[in-house]
Parts: C-alpha cells; sequence; structure tokens
C-alpha cells in the first residue's frame, strides 16, 4: 500500500536559527504583540509502497538518516498516512 | 473564440484571415494573439528601431538575432544583449528578476556562447516605502540567486529610484559571452529533413502568455495573474549551459533557439521563418509536467531552462548522449520540411497550420499617432537665478551622497558573485567594469547606464547624453566603444504625447550612435510600464561594450595619488537642468544641454590617448552629481583628499554640480602634466587643485574629511 | 603532484581552480566528473570546488556528498592524501562527515561576495607552511551559506588542538565581531581534521592567484600545498 509520510525538519535546539529570527523581527514590527518566537524548518513529503505504516515509517527514517536531515544541527518528526 | 480574447486587432485578424484563406482555429488565433503581441513583434516599434545604425568594422551580427556580436579581433567574438523582465519582476520579484537573468543567459548561448559576465539595470519606486522595499529585496535576491548559481558573475549594472517606478519596478539584465567567430550558431542555418529538439526541463503550464502579460499595462486585474509567472531553476540553466555548449564544440547541431517568451512556438517558428524552411511538429512527444495540456498551452508556455536544437539526423544519438551525461530531458519532437508550411499535430490531429513567416514576421505595424507634449516647453522655463546657492555646502555634498540614486550601492552588488570564471579585473562600483580575456593581453570594457529624468525633460537631449554618458566612460578608461544593447523602457505607445517621447529619445540615441560610430546590436522593448498611479519616466537603458587594445591602456578611477594634480576637461557650464542637485531637492526641471557630436568625438579621441599614454593615474568622466560627485567618489575610494580651487566666474552650484556635455576628471602625476597638457590642449582643461591630506575641501564651498564622507555615502 | 578536482553538476568554481592551480604551480589538473567511482591512480590532491552542486537544493552540499564519487574521495582523505574542500566544496566536507560541523545560512540572510582578510592561525598544516603564524591575507568570499557552526564542546576542541588554520579578521588581524562577514563561530574561516590533511575554506584562494584578478595571496596558498607534498611524499 502507498503510504505518505510527512516529514518536518527543524535545527536542533540551541542551533542558532537565523531564518526564525528574521521571521520573528518581521512580525515583530509589524505589530503582532502576541508573538512569543519563530522557527524555521522544512516540511518534506514522500510516497513509499510498503507492507505496513511502521515499514514506511522506517524506511523514511532511513531517508532522513541517508539524506534527509543533518544530524548535526537538524532534528526531524515524520508522520505517516495511508493514501 | 473571438479575436479580441487572443489579444488580436481587427487589422491584424483580418490580415490573419487574408493569408490563410480561411478561419484561424482556436490554437491559432491563440498563438497569432500572443507572436502577434508587442512583446514578441515589435508592431509599435520596428519603425523606430530602424533609426539605430546597426552596422560597423566590429559588428560580425546586428539586431534580429539572439544578441549581437562583435569582433574582439584573432577570431574571437564578445555577444551580448539586454533585456526587460519589467512585468515579472513587478508581480513577483524575486522569480522575476530570477528568470529574467535565465532568459537573457540562454540568448547568449543560443549563439554557442559562453556566457561570461551580466550586468544589471534596477529602477525601483521611493526608497522608503515599503513597498519598493520589498520590491527591491525580492528583485536583487532574484538576480543573486540566480546569477550566482549559474556561475556567471554580475559584474555591474545601475540602480537608481524614482516615484514613477513605485508601482511598476524595471529590472533590465545585460548578459556577454565569448565565442570564436568560426563557431557562432546561427538560426538561419536549418535545412529540410533535420530534427527538431527539445533540451532541458519538461513544459508545463507555468508563464503561459507571459508575453501577451507584457504587452499591457499593469492594473489590479492582472497583479493577481500568478499564473503568468514562471519559475527559474539556476541548476537546470548551469546544466543547460554545459551541454549547449558541448554540443556546439562537438559540432552536433545546425541551429539553436532558447525559449524564452512564447517558448516552444516562438523558437521554432523563427526558426523556421529564418532559414525559409517549414515543420512539423509533434506535440505528444513532448515531456510535460503538467495533465491535459491542451496544443496552445505546449506552444505559448514559459516555463524555464529549455533550448530548442536543430540536429542533423546523424548526430542524434551523440546530442542524447550529451543531454543524458547532463541529466536533461531531450527529445525529437519534429522535423525541418520544405517549404513555409508550420503545422502542429496533436493526438492525430492537425492542431494549427500556419505559414512560418506569417507567425513571427508579418504583423501588420501600428503608425501610432505622435505628439508633442504640451506642457514641454513649461518643463523648461526654470530660472537658475530662482535657485538659491548652498547655505550650508558641507550639508549640501552630504545629502547629495546620501540620494539613494547616488549613494553607494555596495549593499546591493555585495549581493552577487562579481568574480567567478577569474576574469573581472574591475568589477561592481566602478564607473566601467572590465573583463580580461584569458590568454589575451586585451580587455573587454563595459558600462551599463540611463538618465531618465533628463529623457523626460527633453527626451531627444536625454536620449543622446544616455548613449553619450556610456560612450564617454569607457573612452575615459582607455575603450573604445564598439557597439551597445538597449531596453527601451517606456509607457503605453497609445498615447501620443508618450509615443512622442519614445521617438524622440530613439532619434536622441540613434544620433549619438551614429556620431560615435557606435552601432545598436541588440536590444529590447518593453511599453506599456505603467500602473493606475501613472507612467513611468522614459526610461532608455543602454548597456555599452568597447576593448582596450592592453591593460596598460586601461585607466582606472578612484585611484589618486598623494601630490597628483587634478584636472577638469571639458566646459565650464554644464546645466543643472535635470541633475541630480536639483532631483535631490526634489526639482524635475529645465532642458538639459543639446549633443554637441564633435566635441564629444573629439573627447573621446584625447580621452582615449590619455589612457594609453598613461598620462593619469585616475580618471572618471562627469555624470550624476557633476563635478562634486566626481571628487567625493574618487576622494573616497582613494582613501584620500584633496584641496581645490576654482578661479571661474561660472556659478558654483552650476559648475560643481551641474551635468551634461563631455567632461572628465582626471588625477595626473606631476612628471605626467606637461603630456597631459599636450593631449588636452584645445579642448577646455583647467587645473582644479592638488591631491594629498585627509580632506576634500573645494575653496569657497565645502571641505569634509574622507571618513565624513564615506559615512554618509555608504550608510545614508 | 596530481590534481584532481571533482565536477559535481552546478558546480562551478571548477575551471577557477583548475586554472589557479595549473597557473600558480604548473602541475598537472584534471577535472574528475562526480559519477565515476574512483579517482585517477596518481592522484595525490583532490579539490572539491566551490558552486551550487545540486543546485544547493535541500541543504548545501547534501547530495554531492552521497555522489558515487565521495567514497574515493573519502578513501583518499582517509589514507591521508591531500583534500581540500573550497566553499561548496567546504560544505561537502561537512555533509560528509570528513570535518566536523555545519554551515548555516550567513547571519544577514544575505549572499556575500567581496574581498576580506584573514588571519593565518596554523602553519603546521601544509595547506599554510609557507604564511606566518598571524600573518594576513586575503582572499575573497562568495557564499550564501557560511556561518560555520560546531556544539560548544567539540568548538573548544578544535581550539585546542589548532584546528582552525584561517580566521576572518581585519587588516590588522584583528578577529572581532566586524572583520565576521556571515557569523562564523569564533570567526573560523577554515578548519583542518586531526591528521591535518584534509581542509575546508570558505573564502576562494583561486580568486587571488593573479595580480590582475584579485590578488597574489591565494598562489602562497597553492605553494604551501605543493612544498609540502614534495617534502612529506603525501
Amino acid at each position: 500500500m502507498t503510504y505518505r509520510v510527512s516529514i518536518f525538519i527543524e535545527l536542533q535546539e540551541g542551533v542558532l536559527d537565523i531564518q526564525g529570527k528574521a521571521v520573528e523581527r518581521s512580525l515583530a514590527g509589524m505589530g503582532h504583540d502576541a508573538l512569543r518566537s519563530v522557527k524555521v524548518g522544512k516540511y518534506i513529503q514522500v510516497w513509499v509502497e510498503t507492507g505496513s505504516a511502521e515499514d514506511a515509517r522506517k524506511e523514511a527514517e532511513r531517508m532522513c538518516d541517508d539524506l534527509l536531515v543533518n544530524s548535526v544541527i537538524e532534528q526531524f518528526r515524520i508522520e505517516v498516512e495511508g493514501e | 473564440m473571438e479575436y479580441t480574447q487572443a489579444g488580436l486587432r481587427e487589422t491584424e485578424y483580418e490580415e490573419i484571415r487574408r493569408v490563410l484563406g480561411r478561419e484561424p482555429n482556436e490554437c491559432e488565433l491563440r498563438i497569432m494573439g500572443v507572436m502577434w503581441s508587442e512583446h514578441c513583434s515589435y508592431k509599435s516599434t520596428k519603425n523606430l528601431l530602424k533609426l539605430f545604425p546597426n552596422n560597423g568594422d566590429r559588428v560580425v551580427l546586428g539586431p534580429g538575432e539572439n544578441a549581437g556580436i562583435i569582433d574582439l579581433g584573432d577570431g574571437l567574438g564578445a555577444a551580448f544583449k539586454a533585456e526587460s523582465h519589467n512585468h515579472p519582476s513587478a508581480v513577483a520579484p524575486y522569480q522575476g528578476a530570477a528568470t529574467g537573468v535565465g532568459g537573457i543567459i540562454r540568448d547568449i548561448l543560443a549563439l554557442g556562447a559562453r556566457p561570461v559576465a551580466s550586468m544589471d539595470g534596477l529602477f525601483f519606486g521611493e526608497p522608503s516605502s515599503s513597498r519598493t522595499q520589498s520590491l527591491a529585496s525580492g528583485i536583487v535576491h532574484g538576480v543573486g540567486g540566480y546569477g550566482n548559481a549559474v556561475g556567471v558573475p554580475t559584474v555591474g549594472g545601475k540602480t537608481a529610484y524614482d516615484p514613477s517606478y513605485n508601482e511598476n519596478p524595471l529590472l533590465n539584465a545585460f548578459c556577454i559571452g565569448l565565442i570564436p567567430l568560426d563557431e557562432i550558431v546561427s538560426s538561419r542555418t536549418a535545412r529540410p529533413g533535420q530534427a527538431v529538439v527539445l533540451l532541458g526541463s519538461k513544459t508545463g503550464r507555468d508563464g503561459i502568455a507571459g508575453a501577451a502579460f507584457a504587452s499591457v499595462e499593469l492594473s489590479e486585474d492582472n497583479k493577481a495573474s500568478r499564473p503568468s509567472i514562471q519559475i527559474g531553476d539556476p541548476f537546470g540553466e548551469k546544466l543547460l549551459i554545459e551541454a549547449c555548449l558541448e554540443m556546439n564544440e562537438k559540432k552536433l547541431i545546425v541551429s539553436m533557439q532558447d525559449m524564452g517568451a512564447a517558448g516552444i512556438i516562438s523558437s521554432s517558428s523563427e526558426v523556421a521563418a529564418k532559414s525559409g524552411v517549414g515543420m512539423i511538429l509533434h506535440f505528444d512527444k513532448i515531456p510535460l509536467r503538467a495533465e491535459n495540456m491542451e496544443p496552445w498551452e505546449i506552444a505559448l508556455s514559459e516555463s524555464q531552462e529549455r533550448m530548442l536544437l536543430i540536429v542533423d539526423r546523424s548526430y542524434l544519438h551523440e546530442v542524447m548522449e550529451v543531454a543524458e551525461k547532463w541529466e536533461l530531458d531531450c527529445a525529437e519532437f519534429g522535423e525541418t520540411v520544405e517549404g513555409d508550411e508550420y503545422t502542429i499535430l496533436f493526438h492525430g490531429e492537425r492542431a494549427a497550420s500556419l505559414p512560418a513567416t506569417l507567425i513571427g514576421d508579418r504583423c501588420p505595424l501600428i503608425p501610432w499617432p505622435s505628439r508633442r507634449p504640451a506642457d514641454l516647453e513649461k518643463k523648461w522655463e526654470f530660472d537658475v537665478d530662482d535657485i538659491p546657492l548652498p547655505e550650508d555646502w558641507n550639508e549640501t555634498l552630504l545629502s547629495l551622497l546620501a540620494d539613494p540614486s547616488l549613494a553607494s550601492k555596495k549593499r546591493i552588488y555585495e549581493q552577487y558573485d562579481s568574480m567567478v570564471q577569474l576574469n573581472t579585473v574591475i568589477g561592481p562600483g566602478h564607473p566601467v567594469s572590465m573583463l580580461r580575456i584569458k590568454g589575451r593581453d586585451s580587455l573587454i570594457a563595459m558600462t551599463l547606464d540611463a538618465d531618465p529624468w533628463k529623457c523626460s525633460l527633453d527626451p531627444f537631449r536625454g536620449g543622446a547624453e544616455t548613449v553619450a554618458r556610456t560612450v564617454r566612460d569607457l573612452a575615459v578608461a582607455g575603450a573604445r566603444a564598439a557597439g551597445l544593447t538597449d531596453c527601451l523602457n517606456f509607457p503605453s505607445p497609445e498615447v501620443p504625447e508618450q509615443y512622442w517621447v519614445l521617438e524622440e529619445c530613439v532619434k536622441g540615441m540613434a544620433e549619438a550612435c551614429g556620431a560615435f560610430d557606435c552601432p545598436v546590436v541588440s536590444g529590447n522593448v518593453s511599453l506599456y510600464n505603467e500602473s493606475p498611479d501613472g507612467a513611468i519616466l522614459p526610461t532608455p537603458v543602454v548597456g555599452t561594450v568597447g576593448i582596450i587594445p592592453s591593460i596598460d591602456a586601461a585607466l582606472s578611477a578612484g585611484t589618486w595619488e598623494e601630490g597628483d594634480v587634478l584636472f577638469l576637461v571639458g566646459p565650464c557650464n554644464p546645466s543643472l537642468a535635470g541633475s541630480r542637485y536639483l532631483l535631490s531637492q526634489g526639482k524635475l526641471a529645465g532642458r538639459p544641454l543639446p549633443f554637441y557630436p564633435e566635441a564629444e568625438k573629439d573627447f573621446v579621441e584625447r580621452a582615449l590617448k590619455t589612457a594609453s599614454a598613461k598620462a593619469a593615474h585616475s580618471g572618471r568622466a562627469l555624470s550624476g552629481g557633476g563635478l562634486a560627485a566626481a571628487l567625493a567618489k574618487e576622494s573616497m575610494e582613494s582613501g584620500i583628499g584633496a584641496s581645490i580651487s576654482l578661479s571661474i566666474p561660472t556659478r558654483k552650484d552650476i559648475l560643481l554640480f551641474g551635468e551634461g556635455c563631455a567632461r572628465a576628471l582626471y588625477a595626473v602625476p606631476m612628471s605626467r602634466v606637461p603630456l597631459f597638457k599636450v593631449l588636452w590642449n584645445g579642448y577646455p582643461c583647467i587645473q582644479l587643485g592638488r591631491v594629498g591630506g585627509e580632506r576634500l575641501s573645494v575653496e569657497g564651498a565645502f571641505s569634509l574629511t574622507v571618513s565624513e564622507l564615506l559615512s554618509k555615502w555608504r550608510n545614508g | 603532484m596530481n590534481t584532481a578536482v571533482i565536477v559535481f553538476p552546478g558546480s562551478n568554481c571548477d575551471q577557477d581552480v583548475m586554472h589557479a592551480v595549473a597557473g600558480s604551480l604548473g602541475t598537472k589538473v584534471r577535472a574528475v566528473w562526480h559519477k565515476e567511482t574512483t579517482l585517477p591512480e596518481d592522484t595525490d590532491f583532490v579539490i572539491l570546488p566551490g558552486g551550487f552542486s545540486f543546485g544547493d537544493y535541500l541543504r548545501c552540499g547534501a547530495m554531492a556528498a552521497r555522489s558515487p564519487i565521495m567514497k574515493a574521495v573519502a578513501e583518499h582523505g582517509r589514507r591521508g592524501g591531500l583534500l581540500l574542500g573550497i566553499c561548496n566544496g567546504f560544505q561537502i566536507l561537512t555533509e560528509s562527515r570528513l570535518l566536523p560541523g555545519a554551515l548555516l545560512p550567513n547571519r544577514t540572510l544575505n549572499f556575500v561576495c567581496r574581498p576580506c582578510f584573514l588571519r593565518v592561525e596554523s602553519v603546521s598544516t601544509p595547506f599554510s607552511s609557507l604564511f606566518s603564524k598571524g600573518q594576513v591575507v586575503q582572499f575573497p568570499i562568495a557564499h550564501g551559506d557560511g556561518l560555520y557552526t560546531l556544539p560548544e564542546e567539540e568548538l573548544k576542541a578544535l581550539e585546542d588542538r589548532g584546528g582552525v588554520v584561517f580566521r576572518y579578521s581585519d587588516s590588522d588581524g584583528l578577529t572581532g565581531d566586524d572583520a565576521n562577514p556571515n557569523g562564523s563561530a569564533n570567526n573560523i574561516a577554515g578548519i583542518v581534521n586531526e591528521r591535518g590533511n584534509i581542509l575546508g575554506l570558505m573564502p576562494h584562494p583561486e580568486r587571488a592567484s593573479e595580480a590582475l584578478t584579485g590578488g597574489e595571496d591565494g598562489r602562497v596558498f597553492w605553494q604551501s600545498i605543493l612544498e609540502s607534498f614534495t617534502k612529506g611524499g603525501r
């Protein structure tokens, strides 16, 4: 079955998120007083053909390790949906 | 479908019917609507453009091709062209600018030339408005984002600000490439029986009818027309460049054409018409990115990073191999045939069948009525006695230097890779950019300029002055102008007064080109640059290219040395009309000085001799901000001051801030003063003072330290 | 000394670096396409050039680091062979874990291209042996993602072992924040691995290898490499 896997990638805590800071400054400058903080990350979708949702997750995790995520600076979480 | 929906005028529709001898079908109507749009057909300006001189000793290829080519000597040519991408940049600044850069690079590539440098002309609205800031930021990022990645250095350009560009910013992209003259790829060499090949990205719905979009005014309605915006992929373009150059080097292609405005239809029909062949195209064979595309959509798609190749069948296999190496899609989708018939087949049906020569060439020209604006003389009424002398000269100079149009553009050009390819001898931030040619002594010099304000006050004189400024800049740097390219950015030609301004600008430019023997070898026209807020200033942008015989004959700017003697060459009665000085006070008034061909030519010859005889350490032709701005820039860049006394009866503000005429500021080492005086004997030449110290002082006017000048010029 | 310059799709300084090495040293330089799986047998020195490999899509250098040729490049480095990554090449080295840390977008979020002063921090590497310690040299920079980052303890370890070879400075060699063009930790512009044979460098020495275009400080850089190679026979 085909699963759609959504991968959310963000910088690890402690790694300076310059884009987040820039967006934060802009939003604050526009008067969004409720704003507390901003993080900018990446959202990647992959479609995989596997036997189970768990296998789809494992396959996606391998993709993250192999290429999609740089574990020196980034962290990720995965959501799996059947199609 | 009504012909008006396709954007055709009645006379145009009738002409199509007459030639076909039948009603065009919908696909044909849509194709003709785009191909006969202003952007593709030049129907409003073709006659005007004939006024430009196109021939010269060095011209190898003139207008009508993808770009012009001038002869650099010893079998090498420089291909160059400038093109506007104004409307797309107004609607989607980053992508509009990026694809503008990508498009002009492919124009150069289409001739088989390796693109070696870019320049850009940017015209933005009021710098303080947030709208301008976001447009400018997007456009600058787009130029850099594309140019940097594709590996073509951005070595110069022009950035100016005026409220008339608030809603309609201008992006003009210039590119120059190098090509051995015996390797030029022509669009006139296709023969019947050859394969028509599409190389590069897949074809999608992006940018459909972008050319038509560029041929109407920007309005609230079409601001939402996001589908017109193409997405640029500089990575894809880089692969395309390498693949095309490899194919050309291996002599695998007969003809090549880039796919810009009106994509497949424009590129293929142009090759067919110019080569005198017909074509049968199988649209089912084109790799598509979107589903259920109609044949007219495929024909008109402006998906980026695609090239059309005409290939002799015996080389098809090798072409495919090169494409595969660079991981590019490559599909044969048609063949050239005898005759003039241009046929599109789709799903087994004849989607369109038109004479190839009709598509690109035979749009009826429009003789727009022309009327001299009634308020022209009124703009000239300006009494210099009404302008008080500055109360605080220091403050006046500092605020002039902080004027965004004159101020340092470092923050912009540092975002561009200006050095990749290792040819940049003089990069951005100088009046003239210089490239070395590896393995040779000679340098290529180039500059891009515009003076919309003088064009709006007196279009003829302004047009001539625009050309003259570039030629003077080059001459002072030691380069004889060999040819130029232009972007004519104007509002709608349908307003008689606006058409008159366009006409006069072209005439003025043509006069100067003729006088300097500097032919126009390529260019483009962008009309309908207006929004509900109004029209842009008439903005002809000129990119001029010259050759410096050797590095020894090059003269730099901003290289004063302690003890140098400063000279002003040129008349002492410039004009404040349309000057940066008056503009910075919010005044656009007066009549700019006329163009004096004899004096200009005299200036050029003397300036060239000054450079080749090494009679000066530094030289700068005067332009925006006049003598004062030139003194300040030379002083700031050299990091040293000067003391100057002006013993001339001319009003000091006119002498210091006036513009126009062939004038230059030179710094001459003491030992070369006699030689310098001989070279300029018979031309107005006055000694201004000496270089030295930390202050730039003009007796009876300003006195400021170099760091005070720098801080204002750089930071506003 | 035979040099191999790896060409990835999107590399755009490959020709420049070949021109500079050949022009400065007169030694043999070859281009090697990323799809090769082996280096030419007699390769002594490998350069990963600048540019936008694979469009810099996903992360700068990420996809290049997984290219077929990179196994051979890593093996060359592991054997102690000289390996240099310039700009995008530096990013490829960190993405390959051949060097520690990562390169993030410049703190201005803008691409920046200009001449830059660097202070030579270590002369005990093959890439810097002909400079003197503390010497200020000028190489241009041209990058959008040059902010070098490393967890604090690792940064300290890198500094302690003298792994920082070049630091952004002003013309007097002062390494204040004003002289930091991208926000790099400790003004770091170039680092070596522990063994000292792999250098990652954000600035472009190939753009400072001729008087006419960018100056000549880069020639000393190339000459250092040749001399160390000749002496050490790496």
